[in-house]
């Protein structure tokens, strides 16, 4: 997902009897579904793993900026070009209330770009590959938000408040990208031959990649179990997998495309498909910084940054200046 | 008059267009996540108002030609946007520049557009000015704040003023297809507008300490009448165009 392998600090999860008293009500507020808020006490490695987590999501929304905003200026139609224009300035909203959720738990912005850009934390291995043609921001906002929406709605109902709130604002735009997506998919794949191959290799490309958007398999998911007794995971990456592509494949054939699996099946008896695992090893390279994307990704959030240091120390003291003559005439 | 009118149509609507895709390259790439945002609306805003304007340019011109037909199917003699929007971005502080001194210049036409004789005029201008109002507001208030902020930031802002000023002198070449228009009542004569946009101009760049140039435009031909145009809009409609080019006539 958009935090794909968040380790958690936790050594093993403790039973309510092993826990000081502290840790116990922390603890029972949690299997109470009481939120947790910013001034309650709260373990050190839930704290982290949260800011982990969040920073994650967070700069995934930044990050994912990018390979849509590659076609901003070259999309087909004025209402396309506004559509996309508009779901990429949502994303950015979202990486704002993301950051600011993690910030209720004692670390900057600043501090979190920095270690962003430094290679310290992590985005979604998903952003880590090109848009190639108009047909891949259809598949993006079919699969990537698809899958993005997956994730988060069972967020919402996250432990921690700021980080269930900032989900709940989320997940009302992601359904609109989502249905956006499928739109240009229809065009696309109902249209002419050229449109049609168009749409299919995105599918092509984008169908692997989404499914490991929700992070290795549950056998080599070390850290689900602390994370799932403190409800800031709430599902298993297999469980939502499974459901992904349980919802996706009737979409791909309502579009007639071809969903790049021989192995995909029906099963009845499992009442859901059968379907192949992506290729782990290229997940585990693209996580490492595999692939031209990556490289362009963090360049051009470094160029942001760096370039744009004049600006943000510009402004910081002009707003300095003005408050001091505020002062001085009082 | 129908020629006159469409002719004034499409500078609205180039200028807005041209602009809005300048604005847009920024996205993912701003100084700070609230810019991003603020320059995708900027540029949201400038193309909402760009479908209205060359939406009814083609009703006026009675040939069947939609927004995106005039958008995506003219090649650059046949654009009347200024020369002033099709600049590069350069850095932050030119793009915020030259986006104050099209934003103050547009909010006083749309203001004036309001009391349009012709209605659908009007109508657009009602709309557009309300947004118009908030982006000079914000590009007014960034101008100022990085004119008077730190030494790197006044010198790049003076330097960028030194560029850009001269080109925003071209919104006040006109030219017979102006007078027609303010005679009929529908469109101002922008030379009307002219010193109450450099009064407004010259009072923000004083309020952020820098000095106004000595300057005019100085090429013969205007963007505005397709005489004139920089070497950089064919490349915007390169980019701009291109899925409309390579795969006419398909719907997207
Ligand atoms: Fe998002
Ligand atoms: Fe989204």
């Amino acid at each position: 997902m958009y935090a794909q392998m968040v380790k958690s600090t936790g050594t093993g999860v403790k039973s309510l009897d092993e826990m000081e008293p502290e840790e116990r009500a922390f603890q029972e507020k949690v299997d109470a579904d009481i939120r947790i808020e910013a001034r309650d006490w709260m373990p050190e490695g839930y704290r982290k793993t949260l800011i982990r987590q969040i920073g994650q999501h967070a700069h995934s929304e930044i990050v994912g900026q990018l390979p849509e905003g590659n076609w901003i200026t070259r999309a087909p139609t004025l209402e396309r070009k506004m559509i996309l224009l508009a779901k990429v300035q949502d994303e950015a909203g979202h990486g704002l209330y993301l950051y600011s959720a993690a910030e209720t738990l004692g670390v900057t912005r600043d501090e979190m770009t920095e270690m962003l850009l430094s290679g310290k934390m992590k985005y979604s291995s998903i952003f880590n590959y090109p848009t190639l043609t108009w047909a891949d921001i259809g598949a993006v906002g079919w699969l990537v938000d698809g899958a993005a929406i997956m994730n988060q709605v069972p967020l919402q109902r996250t432990s921690y408040g700021p980080y269930s709130r900032a989900m709940i604002r989320i997940c009302k735009e992601e359904s609109f990208h989502q249905r956006q997506g499928y739109d240009i998919m229809m065009k696309m794949a109902k249209g002419s031959e050229a449109q049609k191959r168009m749409a299919q290799d995105a599918l092509n490309r984008f169908w692997y990649p989404s499914l490991m958007m929700f992070g290795p398999s549950d056998a080599n998911s070390v850290h689900s179990e602390q994370s799932m007794a403190w409800k800031i995971k709430i599902n298993s990456n297999d469980e939502l997998r499974r459901k992904f592509v349980d919802q996706t494949v009737p979409q791909a054939e309502y579009l007639g495309l071809t969903v790049p699996d021989d192995t995909l099946a029906w099963n009845e008896e499992k009442g859901g498909y059968d379907f192949a695992e992506p290729d782990w090893d290229e997940f585990f390279d693209v996580l490492k910084g595999a692939g031209p994307a990556n490289h362009d990704r963090l360049e051009a959030r470094k160029t942001a940054w760096d370039d744009g240091a004049w600006v943000r120390d510009g402004l910081t003291a002009h707003a300095e200046k003005k408050r001091t003559a505020k002062v001085a005439a009082e | 008059m129908a020629d006159a009118l469409f002719e004034s149509l499409l500078r609205l609507g180039d200028n807005a267009l041209i602009l809005g895709h300048r604005v847009s390259e920024w996205c993912g790439h701003a100084p700070v996540l609230e810019e991003d945002i603020a320059l995708a609306n900027t540029a949201l805003d400038l193309l909402g108002q760009t479908n209205l304007w060359l939406e009814y340019a083609g009703e006026v011109e009675g040939k069947g030609r939609s927004a995106d037909d005039l958008a995506f199917l003219r090649d650059a003699w046949d654009f009347r946007n200024v020369l002033l929007v099709e600049l590069p971005n350069g850095d932050f502080g030119q793009t915020i520049l030259r986006q104050y001194l099209y934003d103050q210049f547009n909010l006083m036409n749309l203001e004036a557009l309001k009391g349009s004789t012709d209605t659908r005029v009007s109508e657009i201008a009602e709309k557009a000015a309300k947004e118009a109002a908030y982006h000079v507001e914000r590009s007014r208030g960034t101008v100022v704040g990085l004119g008077d902020g730190t030494e790197e930031s006044h010198r790049r802002m003076q330097d960028a003023l030194n560029i850009l000023y001269p080109y925003a002198l071209e919104l006040f070449i006109t030219d017979e297809v102006d007078a027609e228009m303010a005679k009929a009542g529908i469109i101002p004569d922008p030379k009307s507008l002219e010193d109450t946009y450099l009064a407004a101009v010259g009072a923000t760049i004083s309020e952020a300490t820098l000095e106004l140039p000595q300057a005019h435009f100085g090429h013969r031909g205007s963007g505005r009448d397709g005489r004139m145009h920089t070497e950089h809009l064919g490349h915007i409609l390169t980019q701009m165009q291109w899925l409309q080019r390579a795969y006419p006539g398909q719907s997207w």
